[in-house]
């Protein structure tokens, strides 16, 4: 909705406040609208977050993309999709790329399912 | 800058050779194993009070080792001052190959922040490309170009000595992996705004800002630069003027944020513009904003735009725009001064012009060095005072509706961002997105009570085994109840350990590097020429033109023109209305088919140039005389002028005795006047050519002074716009001179050869 500016109507109860004050509510706001945000994002996840997390693992971006895919489709995004390589590769004994590549192809989901449940 | 773990750079070049080109197919070898020598943003170091070659200089940095300084600075030294802040060009010709090269040129005339602007639809992809495909407006960033990029900033960085910043976009869809890449890859800078992919990307805004905490976590991780995204609400709003105090609200949305999720106050860069242009009292309009903005955010740094809302395809126009810019930086502070390309408003991105505006942002930093010291702002001025005051206000006031309106989701629903009305008036006409809409909806997951990722810098909740931890995301073992950093879980994780970053070469077999290089591979290894504004051999021209007809008819004349001068493919990039029906000029845009093979060329030796010392001790020895006039039929006398006077760096400056007879002297004149005078040195010029009249003045010269025996006292010169040293030779003359040529060759060629001859 359109509205005219009502700027010397509303700005009443900031007339009095000195420069530094002024300043001050400015940054005060700000992080009253900041602080959800942080707490949104504190406790999400997304696939890109969880394929940025495989990266740091030392797995390839294709990979990366199947793993997460595969790990959103099974409902196990939340637990973190490194969690899920981490668990595959100490069970099977062998480096998380390697678990990530296998995982990638399709096999052993059974051993997060067992770990985590959720959809085969 | 933090260092990164000690580590031998595979796939390393020998330093470039100033005279020889980067050679792009040596650089793509070994990419695999070449990694980043350091990580971090470069700030240039400041050096107060420097002394260069008569001044003091109050706002400038350390010096190149290699540069190209600006066109007057033969006559300061060939000094090349470096401004106090970095100086960013804007690179986006969709083949990075090529961009290297522009890279290369901008370094070398001052720009030390390389921004590569991504490929059109990038940001909406979910995940990363891998491989070298060409984009559309900028390149497809992905791993193997970043590296290749880095790789030779590496090598320029070396080659002019200050190190460069690469910089990107941690935007769209696949922020979080972005900046893991870059931070892996050593890129220094980068864009970082959630509010960005909100609005202008319509991203869903859950997804933005959740991504957005892991990517600036990891950004800050290596001390990247991030600059925001405010500025473009200026170049999107009706009224750019009127988003002020929007604009404040955007910077403090971002700036705060970054702080919350761990980024250091001084790597975060907000970018402004200053909104206006001419005609608006533009700078009277900005320099209000430019303050309330400083005032406010004085822990920050400061990136200054160039505004691009009111640019047009003047490259004139938008030079003296981008100039008023730099003055409200100059009078105000810039950390990073970006520069924008005045031909922005076409439709090619012309690398010359990269130059030109890291040379606008040079020349303009330097002309008003130390200028703060004598030129203060008058802050207690009514209307200066009052509009600060006013800005900051009325973003108090948005901020408090926003909070009113239920917080930042709520209001981006309601449309507050990029109303063109000033807040709190509104036009409705801002952008409004709905929180479950836009790309990757619904796409945030809650952390589970379990989650965990084994990795350093990761941002939110961790379920960490006991033991484990970055505190603070650096200081990671340091702290005493943290034994082990996260990635130990894994044996170490890339930001950790370089050898564990993957690297995959190319995945599309047509759309890549190579394909696109043995596209012009014949042209570079026979050294063939061929012009170019963008891509190598993409034969574009650009052609400048004043046709006496009106707009329209001038515009389908000039088509017509460039089909004459055998331009394919022309387009009229430009026009300007001199008069309704005078006439209007003309930029002409063409591909040229054509290439040049220098070898075929016949290129006459650069002629010898002398100290002035030298020749004035020679003129004072010999006593040098010179007897001067234009011959013939002949009224010119400009061209001569500026060869003999000391006004225009002419023969008289070292000394010459100059007698000028002046236009239309016979021939047999000029000879009796030198033989009179006892001159040395005989000088005609000779303009007009019609039936071949300048050829015979100098044959006729040449016989005279034969016949009456003087030949070998006398040094004959002619000069003249068609005149080149070649015919005049051939036509009994000792030299010729054509156009441009000045006093001081004609001075040194006479000193050589009166030395070589003995005279």
């Amino acid at each position: 909705m359109a509205r005219a500016d009502t700027y010397l109507q509303i700005r009443g109860h900031l007339a009095a406040l000195t420069d530094e004050e002024l300043e001050a509510r400015f940054w005060e706001l700000a992080q009253q609208v900041v602080d959800p945000l942080v707490e949104l994002a504190r406790t999400h996840t997304s696939p890109s977050i969880e394929r940025s997390v495989l990266m740091r693992m030392g797995i390839d971006s294709p990979t990366c993309m199947a793993v997460a895919g595969e790990c959103e489709k099974r409902g196990l995004l939340g637990h973190g999709a490194g969690q899920v390589v981490l668990h595959c590769s100490t069970t099977w004994g062998c480096p998380a790329p390697e678990a990530a590549r296998r995982l990638a192809a399709g096999e052993g989901w059974d051993v997060a399912l067992a770990k985590w449940g959720g959809t085969a | 800058m933090s260092d990164t773990p000690a580590r031998p750079t595979g796939g390393a070049m020998p330093p470039l050779d100033p005279n020889e080109k980067l050679d792009i197919a040596k650089l793509l070898e070994d990419l695999a194993d070449y990694r980043p020598r350091r990580k971090g943003w470069h700030w240039r170091e400041q050096v107060p009070d420097q002394k260069l070659h008569k001044f003091v200089y109050k706002e400038t940095s350390k010096g190149l080792r290699n540069s190209i300084p600006l066109p007057a600075a033969h006559y300061f030294g060939d000094i090349d001052p470096q401004p106090d802040c970095v100086i960013t060009t804007e690179i986006a010709s969709g083949r990075f190959e090529d961009d290297l090269r522009r890279m290369r040129m901008a370094a070398w005339h001052g720009a030390d922040h390389m921004m590569v602007i991504r490929t059109a639809g990038q940001s909406h992809m979910d995940g990363l490309l891998e491989g070298t495909p060409e984009g559309v407006g900028g390149i497809a960033v992905t791993r193997k170009q970043v590296r290749a990029t880095r790789k030779a900033l590496d090598l320029i960085e070396d080659e002019v000595g200050r190190p460069i910043n690469f910089h990107s976009y941690v935007s769209g869809v696949a922020g979080p992996e972005m900046a893991v890449m870059f931070a892996e890859e050593g890129v220094n800078g980068a864009h970082q705004d959630p509010q960005y992919n909100v609005l202008y990307r319509n991203i869903n805004m859950y997804r933005s800002f959740v991504d957005a905490a892991v990517a600036k976590h990891v950004m800050a991780s290596v001390r990247m630069a991030q600059i925001d995204g405010a500025h473009n609400a200026n170049a999107t709003a009706v009224e750019a003027w009127n988003v002020m105090p929007e604009l404040l609200v955007q910077h403090a949305i971002n700036s705060a944020y970054s702080v919350a999720v761990g980024m250091p106050k001084e790597d975060i860069c907000l970018s402004t513009v200053p909104p206006d242009a001419a005609p608006a009292p533009c700078m009277r309009m900005d320099l209000p904003y430019a303050l309330a903005l400083r005032d406010l955010f004085g822990e920050y740094k400061m990136r200054a735009q160039e505004n691009t809302r009111y640019m047009e395809s003047d490259g004139r126009d938008a030079t003296v725009s981008h100039v008023m810019n730099l003055v409200i930086s100059r009078l105000t502070s810039a950390d990073i001064q970006s520069t924008i390309t005045p031909d922005e408003g076409r439709n090619v991105p012309w690398h010359y012009n990269n130059v030109a505006a890291v040379n606008t942002a040079k020349q303009s930093l330097v002309g008003m060095d130390g200028l703060r010291e004598m030129v203060k702002l008058d802050r207690e001025a009514p209307e200066l005072n009052q509009k600060v005051r006013e800005i900051k206000e009325r973003a108090v006031l948005f901020f408090e509706a926003m909070l009113r309106e239920g917080g930042y989701f709520a209001s981006v629903e309601e449309a507050y961002f990029v109303d063109s009305g000033l807040y709190p008036e509104t036009h409705d006409d801002g952008i409004a997105r709905k929180s479950d809409g836009g790309v990757a909806a619904g796409t945030i997951v809650p952390r589970a009570a379990d989650y965990l990722a084994p990795v350093c810098h990761h941002f939110g909740l961790n379920h960490l085994p006991e033991g484990y931890g970055d505190a603070a995301g650096e200081a990671v073992a340091a702290a005493a109840d943290v034994a082990h950093k996260p990635c130990d879980l894994i044996g170490g994780c890339t930001l950790c350990d370089a050898e564990k970053v993957p690297f995959i070469d190319e995945l599309d077999p047509e759309d890549n590097v190579n394909a696109r290089l043995a596209l012009t591979a014949e042209l570079r290894a026979k050294g063939l020429i061929r012009p170019e504004v963008q891509w190598a051999a993409d034969g574009w021209v650009v052609v400048t033109m004043f046709l006496p007809a009106a707009p329209r008819v001038a515009e389908f004349a000039a088509l017509e023109l460039g089909k004459a001068m055998n331009l394919q493919a022309c387009e009229v990039i430009n026009k300007q209305v001199m008069h309704p029906a005078e006439g209007t000029l003309i930029e002409l845009k063409g591909r040229l088919d054509a290439v040049v093979d220098p070898a075929t060329l016949t290129i006459p030796p650069e002629p010898v140039v002398m100290s002035d010392a030298e020749i004035k001790a020679f003129v004072a020895e010999k006593k040098l005389k010179c007897v001067a006039a234009t011959v013939g039929e002949d009224e010119h006398s400009v061209g001569m002028r500026e060869i003999i006077d000391i006004k225009h760096g002419g023969l008289e400056k070292w000394g010459f005795a100059c007698e000028y007879l002046g236009t239309s002297v016979p021939v047999e004149k000029v000879l009796d006047a030198a033989l009179e005078h006892a001159a040395q040195i005989v000088l005609i010029s000779t303009i007009i050519t019609h039936g071949d009249m300048h050829r015979n003045n100098m044959q006729k010269l040449a016989d005279l002074a034969v016949e009456k025996g003087a030949r070998d006292k006398l040094l004959l010169i002619s000069g003249g716009t068609q005149v080149t040293d070649e015919l005049a030779r051939s036509w009994g003359m000792d030299a010729g001179f054509g156009r441009g040529a000045k006093g001081i060759g004609v001075a040194s060629f006479v000193v050589t050869t009166m030395r070589e001859r003995g005279m």
